[in-house]
C-alpha cells in the first residue's frame, strides 16, 4: 500500500546559518528532495540605486563599497570606470596598475572566502574557513596598509585613486605572492582529494552551457559550465590588454567545477599580479577631476569582471552634480536565477550546497 | 568479589543487609554519575580548546586559567535562559526527550568496566545490554523533533531514525567477531580476554565498530542531525535552558560512552603496563575522543542517501566478510599464534578496503520531479 505523503515546505532563511546575510529560500520538500524552490528577495533592500541619485559622482563610491562587500574595491573600480566612461577623463598609468593590483588581490580574498563558506556549507565544521581567513587576512593587511580599510576601503577615485601606495607595499605582496601558489596547492590538495568531498559535489547541481547562457550567468558560474567568457579578456579595460593570463573553463558544469574553476582563478591572480608589480610604472596616481563633476548628457555602462562575475553600472547623466538614472548590474542576483533549474531533483543538502556555490552575496544581491 | 560486593559486605557490617544492599547500589551508581558528568566537562572544555587549535585559533582562554571555567560559563549562560515550548508542540513529548536521551549515556557505564572487577553489575550479556540500551537515545531524538513541531526538528528526527536502522547492523556484526573469539558477552571477561588488544586482531571489526558508532552518536562526518548549515540546529533546536543542556551533555555523555566501549571492546580497556588501569582505561577514552574530534573537524559531512548507501553497501558487507574470516580463524586456527593472525588480518583489511573503495563510490542522488 503506498503511504500517503504531503510535500512540506521549508523555509531557508531569512535568518539562517547559510544564507549569507538576509536571505529566504522557500524549499519545497518530498522527504529531503527539493520539488519546488522560490527566492524571497529584498531583505536587505537599502534603495542604494536611488540614494546614489542624491548624491554627486563622487559621493557615490562610498556606497558601492555596500554592495558586494567581500569584494569593495572591484566594486569601486567599476563604477569609477563607468563614470570615467561617461565624462570621458582620462587615468594615470600607475593609477591603472595600482587598480588591477587592487582589483587582483580582491579577487583572492573573495575566492578565499568563497572555498570557506562552501565547504562550510558541506558541513566541514568552520575548520577550512579558518584556514581560508587567515590567508584572507593577509590580503586585508595590505589593503589597511594602502588605505586604512579592512572592509569598506572606498579607495579608488574619479581619474585615479586615493593614495599612493607605501613604500612597504609592493615588498609585502610579493612576500604574498611567494606564499599563495604554496598554499592553493596545499589547499586544493586537501580539498580536492577528499572523498567525501568529491562524492558531495561531482555531477550535483549541473548547469548546463545552454542555461548558464540563457540565464545570462557571469563569472565563474558561467565559465564553469564551459563558456570562455571574461570580461578581462572579450571586453579588455583598465591594463588588463597588456597582462598575460588565461581563463580557467569548467567541463561539466557542477559544484565541483564552479570551485575548481576558483581555485584556478586564484592562479591566474597571482599571475596577473606578478605582471602588474613588474610593470608598475611612477608618476601621478589621480588626474585633475573637478569636485562636482557635471558628466555631458548621455549615458554609459561600465564593466568589469568582479570575483562573482560581470559586474556593471549604467550610468544617466543629465548634465546636473548627481547620476540622473544610477542601475547596477549586480553578478550574484543575475546568477541566482539559475538557482532554480539547478536544484529541483536534488536532497536538501545540495541545495544549500548549490546556493553556496554560487558565491552570492545579499548586499549585492538587495542593493 | 567486585568493588562493589566487597564494599556491600563492608556495610552489612554496620547496618541490616537489605539497607547495605540498597545503599552500597547509591554509592556506586552517584560514583559514576559523578563520573560522567566529570568527564563530559572534561570533553566540552577539550573539545573546544582542540578543534581550536585544528582551525588555527586559540579556542576558549579568558576564563580561567588556560579557560577551563569556560565550560562553567556556558553553563551559568545557557542555564539563565527562559526555558521555551513551542506553542504548538507536544509538551510532554517535548519535555521527556531530553531525558530519554541523556540518560541511556549513563546507563551504559553501568556494565563498563574502569578496573578488574570495578564495575556496577558484572552483566553476563553486558554487550547486548550496550547495544539495546545506546539505542534508546534514538527514540529520545525522535520525540524532540516529533514534539517540537518544527521542520527542521522533524527532518532532522526522521534522519535520526534513518541513520539508527542503518548503522545498527553493521555495528553488532562487528561485535559479534568479538564474541566469536572470547567466548563470552561480558565486558569485564571481553578485557581479560585481550592479551592483544582486539584492534590488531581484527582492524577491519574495529573499523567498522569506530564509523559506526560515530554514525550512532551523530558526530562529523555523519552528524546530519544537527547539520548547522541545513537544518539549523537539528532536533534541539526548538530547545533552551535545562532541556538543551541535557541535550548537549547527552551528545557528549554518548561520545563519552562510545568511546568507553571501543576502549573497553577493542583497545583492551583498563590493560597497560606500569600506569594504574583506571588511568589506562582514561587514556584509551580520550585518545579515542581525540580521534572524534579529528573527524569532526577535518571532513565534510556526507549526504543523507549518501549516507544510509554507506552503511549498506559498504560497512555491512564488510562487516560480514570479517564475520565470517574470524568465525574461520576460530574454528581452525584456534592456537596460531595471535601475531600471525594480526599480520594476515591486517592485510585483508588493507585488500577489502582497497577493493570497496575501487568498486564502490558514492554519489548521484538526482531524483526525476
Amino acid at each position: 500500500m503506498p503511504l500517503k505523503t504531503e510535500p512540506i515546505v521549508l523555509n531557508i532563511g531569512p535568518q539562517h546559518p547559510s544564507s549569507h546575510g538576509l536571505f529566504r529560500l522557500r524549499l519545497t520538500l518530498d522527504g529531503e528532495v527539493v520539488t519546488d524552490l522560490e527566492l524571497v528577495l529584498g531583505y536587505l533592500h537599502r534603495g542604494i540605486e536611488k540614494l546614489a541619485e542624491g548624491r554627486t559622482y563622487a559621493q557615490n563610491i562610498p556606497l558601492t563599497d555596500r554592495l558586494d562587500y567581500l569584494a569593495s574595491m572591484t566594486n569601486n573600480f567599476a563604477y569609477v570606470l563607468a563614470v570615467e566612461k561617461l565624462a570621458g577623463i582620462k587615468v594615470p598609468e600607475r593609477a591603472e596598475y595600482l587598480r588591477v593590483i587592487m582589483a587582483e588581490l580582491m579577487r583572492l580574498t573573495s575566492h578565499l572566502a568563497f572555498i570557506g563558506f562552501l565547504l562550510n556549507e558541506l558541513g566541514a565544521y568552520f575548520t577550512p574557513l579558518f584556514y581560508m581567513f587567515r590567508d584572507r587576512e593577509k590580503i586585508l593587511d595590505l589593503f589597511e596598509m594602502v588605505c586604512g580599510q579592512r572592509l569598506t576601503y572606498n579607495y579608488m577615485r574619479l581619474g585615479g585613486v586615493s593614495h599612493d601606495i607605501p613604500e612597504e607595499f609592493i615588498p609585502a605582496v610579493k612576500r604574498l605572492l611567494n606564499e599563495m601558489p604554496r598554499f592553493t596547492d596545499e589547499y586544493e590538495q586537501l580539498i580536492s582529494g577528499n572523498e567525501i568531498l568529491l562524492a558531495r559535489t561531482k555531477g550535483v547541481g549541473i548547469l548546463s552551457r545552454d542555461k548558464a547562457i540563457n540565464a545570462s550567468a557571469s563569472g565563474p558560474v558561467l565559465r564553469a559550465s564551459g563558456v570562455k567568457w571574461d570580461i578581462r579578456k572579450v571586453d579588455p579595460y583598465s591594463v588588463y590588454d597588456r597582462l598575460d593570463f588565461e581563463v580557467p573553463v569548467g567541463s561539466v558544469g557542477d559544484v565541483y567545477d564552479r570551485y575548481w574553476v576558483r581555485v584556478q582563478e586564484m592562479r591566474q591572480s597571482v599571475r596577473i599580479l606578478k605582471q602588474a608589480i613588474e610593470q608598475l610604472p611612477k608618476g601621478e596616481i589621480r588626474s585633475e577631476v573637478p569636485h562636482l563633476l557635471r558628466p555631458p548628457q548621455s549615458e554609459a555602462y561600465g564593466r568589469i569582471e568582479a570575483p562573482k562575475g560581470e559586474l556593471g553600472f549604467y550610468l544617466v547623466s543629465d548634465n546636473s552634480i548627481a547620476p540622473y538614472r544610477f542601475h547596477i548590474r549586480p553578478p550574484a542576483l543575475i546568477n541566482l536565477t539559475a538557482l532554480r533549474d539547478m536544484v529541483i531533483g536534488w536532497k536538501l543538502a545540495d541545495a544549500v550546497v548549490i546556493f553556496g556555490s554560487l558565491d552570492t552575496v545579499l548586499g549585492e544581491v538587495d542593493r | 568479589m567486585t568493588v562493589l560486593e566487597q564494599f556491600r559486605n563492608w556495610l552489612a557490617g554496620v547496618m541490616p543487609e537489605w539497607a547495605a544492599y540498597i545503599l552500597a547500589f547509591i554509592v556506586s551508581a552517584v560514583a559514576i554519575i559523578i563520573f560522567v558528568l566529570v568527564m563530559i566537562l572534561v570533553f566540552i572544555y577539550l573539545e573546544r580548546r582542540l578543534v581550536g587549535r585544528f582551525q588555527v585559533r586559540l579556542g576558549p582562554n579568558r576564563c580561567g586559567p588556560e579557560g577551563i571555567f569556560q565550560v562553567i560559563a556556558d553553563a551559568i549562560k545557557v542555564l539563565s535562559k527562559e526555558d521555551v515550548v513551542p506553542a504548538k508542540g507536544d509538551f510532554w513529548v517535548h519535555f521527556l526527550a531530553p531525558i530519554v536521551t541523556f540518560v541511556p549515556a549513563l546507563m551504559v557505564f553501568a556494565v563498563v568496566p574502569f578496573h578488574k572487577g570495578t564495575v556496577l553489575t558484572n552483566l553476563d550479556v553486558g554487550i547486548l545490554y550496550v547495544v539495546a540500551i545506546s539505542s534508546i537515545s534514538v527514540i529520545g531524538i525522535f520525540m524532540a523533533g516529533w514534539g517540537s513541531n518544527n521542520k527542521y526538528s522533524l527532518i532532522a528526527a526522521l534522519r535520526a531514525v534513518a541513520q539508527a536502522v542503518s548503522y545498527e547492523l553493521p555495528v553488532v556484526m562487528s561485535v559479534v567477531g568479538i564474541i566469536l573469539v572470547t567466548g563470552s558477552l561480558s565486558l569485564s571477561k571481553i578485557v581479560e580476554a585481550q592479551t592483544i588488544p582486539f584492534f590488531l586482531l581484527q582492524p577491519l571489526g574495529f573499523l567498522i565498530f569506530l564509523l559506526g558508532t560515530m554514525a550512532e552518536i551523530n558526530r562529523s562526518p555523519f552528524d546530519l542531525l544537527e547539520a548547522e548549515s541545513e537544518i539549523v540546529a537539528g532536533y534541539h533546536t526548538e530547545y533552551s535552558g535545562m532541556k538543551f543542556i541535557l541535550f548537549y551533555m547527552g551528545e557528549y555523555g554518548h561520545a563519552l560512552a562510545a568511546s568507553s566501549i571501543i576502549t573497553t571492546l577493542f583497545l583492551s580497556g583498563w590493560k597497560g603496563p606500569l600506569l594504574p588501569p583506571f588511568l589506562w582505561f582514561l587514556i584509551k577514552v580520550l585518545i579515542v575522543f581525540f580521534i572524534f574530534l579529528w573527524v569532526r573537524s577535518t571532513v565534510p559531512r556526507l549526504r543523507v542517501d549518501q549516507l544510509t548507501a554507506f552503511a549498506w553497501k559498504c560497512l555491512l558487507p564488510m562487516a560480514l566478510i570479517n564475520l565470517f574470516l574470524i568465525a574461520a580463524e576460530v574454528i581452525w586456527f584456534p592456537a596460531t599464534l595471535p601475531w600471525g593472525m594480526v599480520v594476515l588480518n591486517f592485510a585483508i583489511a588493507g585488500v577489502l578496503i582497497l577493493l570497496w573503495s575501487r568498486l564502490f563510490a558514492l554519489g548521484g542522488g538526482r531524483v526525476e520531479v
